[in-house]
């Protein structure tokens, strides 16, 4: 369990001042300058230390990632840009850090700029969080008056940020959806090699990395990469922002130990589950992209990265979406299967055409009028949209698919069974079909 | 994807951006390098949407085009794939209602019946001109689910009757503050905060450390400056610590007979341009690659203007394998001639 003083969101809630005189009572801007003088090396190597794994969902190696950028700065500058498009349905993390904690973000963002030799940083926020928008665009005002950033600034190394927003496109949270969105053009993913670190924003070398991953860097740095390690389980270290919604008594972001079981996290935090444990159905643990977990398998487990992938789930973005029995499964995925259907941009023929045919087929499950052999044909779609398309989206509106057919084909088979049962001696066109 | 189509009829025939968003429209323009204006697309977009009632009209995309120097098309493209482009007119005070999953477990499908019982259909617009909505995907606040989302804030935490109660104020023209409607701080528990309480982290003792933990040893804190200038004309304060590297790193290399020498392309990462590049160099062998040191991977990574490349495809471990006589995945490809980069020029 994590105490108060090994928090890194101190003002998660916004129960204090979010502005810069604040944040830098909570910690925030203190030896900043002493970081920058070290150089990438240096910084770079602290980060892979702590083990700090993107918090964006995929988990890749933050430090890694940083050093994927070219050695020496050629005739192209060097981008950092932000990943704020926060829309994985059930993920709320990265705007409370910039309601409320816009400093640390800021100042995560000088460090990590530093570390990959960019001078420049954007933000890229989902056109929605406009309160989040005015809340930053505050924090940036403040930190350049104060000198902190811009030229010439007392920390020693020229850096400008600016703020950038989408308009309601989930895909843009892809970062090379991102990028295209941020040159002006539809938020369509790009074809990888080549990859970001050698042509990303305007053809130049760029790091997308997500708001938690960077806004935690500055706190490493102070308190040690070893500090940040000694959290969680091996290879799955330090604090994470967990968002609790659906079925527990008092939903709530909270920033807790990584690896915590996901009993004493709903315990802690959440006043339990809504009609107590044994009304618990299912859990979908990292935003609507994972599969989801039955209830007797994630009661006890870890939340962290390695056990949820055992449970052939995902940590995701610690989106922890909670079903007691009283939710209808099939609903609940063909709505995320409708949520990918609404946001597939279009390029990929097997996502465009897969995503609404899922939906279609879901549907009508949610009814029972459907086939039994229909859920072998539905899994086959899901497989034939899983792995074939540019971007990851069509895995993740495959995954939860797949999940729910995974654990809970009886509840579909009753249901279609209930249906046709009063149905196939009546109707002659249900005889019929088969 | 959403298929949504312009309102030619309602746009009228011209636009034009109220005088007080001129200084906006420059704070904007001011973020993207100076050829890069074509950025701004969606900020401006979102500007004209304000000075337009609330929906985007197509002569305001023309506006937004001219402005930006863009192929008219260009914007066409961009106001409809985004969602919260609306391209027909709304009401005064238009509601996104959150209906994904998170919300929808706690009660969206009631607040949906809400709207439709006190404005009617998605997009259609309340006679009184002062309420209109539509249902969207996440809006991200699912610890505060249900949601929506009136004009441009957040109310969380909703049920029925107090969704109702505000679209009753917001129908008779009274304002109503975002936020919470349950009794909780943001998204805190309700109730009441489970962390945070310690009143040491607000008081400023944070800033007692002194010193950075794990700082070089023998280093200076403040690296060397590099040799090179770098060329763009910048005023740096601290120059990158790692040298360019030295001529004595360039890999050993050897001359070989024709015909002795390795096929490089069964590497996965070397085509036949990069092939080339390595053999002018000297290098004709696996058991060469297989021996770089991480000096020498720099050097070829800067020879070569790839950096990053060869530890990300790891050509060592991958030349260790073909220079004991085994195989790798990539190369079984490239011998069963499946990789067509990796043939030869004048091949076909």
């Amino acid at each position: 369990m994590l105490q108060d003083k090994d928090r890194i969101f101190t003002n998660l809630y916004g129960a204090h001042d979010p502005g810069l005189e604040g944040a830098k009572k909570r910690g925030a801007w203190h030896l900043t300058r002493e970081m920058l003088a070290q150089g990438p090396d240096w910084l770079c190597d602290q980060v892979k230390q702590s083990g700090l794994r993107g918090r964006g969902g995929a988990g890749f190696p933050t430090g890694l990632k940083w050093t994927f950028m070219p050695k020496s700065v050629g005739d192209r500058p060097h981008y950092l840009v932000v990943n704020a498009d926060e829309s994985e349905p059930g993920t709320c993390k990265d705007r409370e850090i910039m309601r409320h904690d816009p400093h640390l973000l800021i100042e995560g963002c000088m460090v990590a700029s530093r570390a990959m030799r960019a001078h420049k940083c954007y933000v890229y926020l989902r056109g929605e969080y406009i309160a989040e928008r005015e809340a930053l665009e505050k924090a940036v005002k403040e930190a350049y008056e104060a000198k902190l950033i811009g030229k010439d600034n007392v920390n020693g190394w020229d850096f400008d940020l600016y703020v950038h927003h989408g308009a309601g496109a989930y895909i843009c949270g892809e970062e090379t959806a991102l990028l295209e969105s941020l040159e002006g053009k539809k938020g369509q993913p790009r074809l990888k090699p080549p990859f970001p670190a050698n042509a990303g924003l305007y053809g130049c070398p760029t790091t997308v990395n997500n708001v938690e991953s960077i806004a935690v860097v500055p706190t490493i740095l102070r308190r040690g990469a070893q500090w940040f390690a000694g959290f969680g389980r091996p290879n799955n270290t330090g604090t994470k922002l967990f968002c609790i919604s659906g079925h527990v008594n008092k939903p709530c972001n909270v920033e807790e130990e990584m690896s915590i079981t996901f009993r004493d996290l709903i315990e802690t935090h959440c006043g339990g589950i809504r009609g107590g444990w044994d009304n618990l159905k299912a859990v979908i643990p990292g935003g609507s992209s994972v599969p989801m977990v039955p209830a007797e398998q994630i009661m006890d487990a870890h939340m962290d990265f390695d056990t949820l992938r055992d449970l052939q789930s995902g940590l995701g973005t610690a989106a922890v979406i909670v079903m007691d029995k009283s939710t209808d499964l099939i609903h609940a995925i063909a709505r995320i299967a409708y949520f990918y259907k609404h946001e597939s941009c279009g390029q990929c023929t097997p996502c465009r055409e897969g995503t609404g045919w899922m939906w279609r087929v879901l549907e009508q499950m949610v009814i029972g009028d459907a086939h039994h052999d229909d859920i072998e044909k539905l899994l086959d779609v899901s497989k034939q949209v899983e792995g074939h398309t540019i971007c990851a989206l069509g895995d993740a509106a495959a995954w939860p698919v797949q999940g729910l057919i995974r654990h809970f084909r009886h509840e579909i088979e009753d249901r279609i069974t209930q249906y046709r049962a009063p149905r196939a001696l009546v109707q002659g066109h249900t005889v019929a079909a088969e | 994807m959403a298929l949504r189509r312009f309102d030619l009829e309602s746009g009228g025939d011209s636009f034009a951006f109220k005088p007080e968003t001129e200084p906006t429209i420059e704070f904007w323009l001011g973020k993207y390098p100076e050829d890069k204006k074509r950025s701004a697309v969606i900020p401006m977009l979102w500007l004209a949407q304000k000075d337009n009632d609330g929906w985007l009209s197509e002569p305001a995309m023309r506006e937004v085009a001219d402005r930006l120097e863009m192929p008219y098309i260009r914007v066409y493209e961009v106001a409809t794939f985004y969602t919260m482009f609306r391209l027909q007119p709304v009401g005064k005070n238009h509601i996104q209602l959150c209906g994904t999953t998170p919300c929808m477990l706690r009660g969206a499908n009631d607040l949906k019946e809400v709207c439709q019982k006190v404005i009617g259909k998605p997009m259609s617009v309340t006679d009184d001109g002062r309420l209109s909505w539509e249902e969207v995907e996440c809006l991200g606040a699912c610890a505060n689910a249900p949601m929506v989302q009136i004009n441009d804030y957040y109310y969380e935490d909703l049920t029925s009757e107090s969704f109702t109660e505000i679209l009753n104020k917001l129908q008779n023209g009274a304002e109503v503050k975002p936020g919470p409607f349950v009794d909780r701080l943001n998204s805190a528990p309700e109730g009441g905060a489970t962390s945070l309480l310690e009143g040491d982290l607000y008081d400023g003792s944070r800033n007692a450390i002194a010193e950075l933990p794990n700082l070089p040893k023998d280093a200076p804190a403040e690296p060397e400056p590099a040799p090179a200038p770098p060329p763009e004309k910048k005023t740096t304060l601290i120059k990158d610590s790692k040298p360019a590297p030295k001529a004595e790193d360039k890999p050993e290399t050897v001359e070989v007979a024709d015909g002795e020498e390795d096929d490089l392309k069964r590497i996965k990462g070397i085509g036949p341009v990069n092939e080339r590049a390595l053999n002018e160099l000297g290098i004709f062998k696996f058991s060469q690659i297989a021996a770089w040191t991480s000096a020498n991977v720099d050097w070829v990574e800067d020879f070569m203007s790839f950096p990053g490349r060869i530890e990300r495809e790891d050509w060592i471990a991958q030349a260790a394998k073909l220079a004991e006589g085994e195989e790798t995945e990539f190369s079984k490809r490239v011998d069963a001639g499946e990789v067509e980069s990796s043939k030869d020029e004048g091949d076909e």
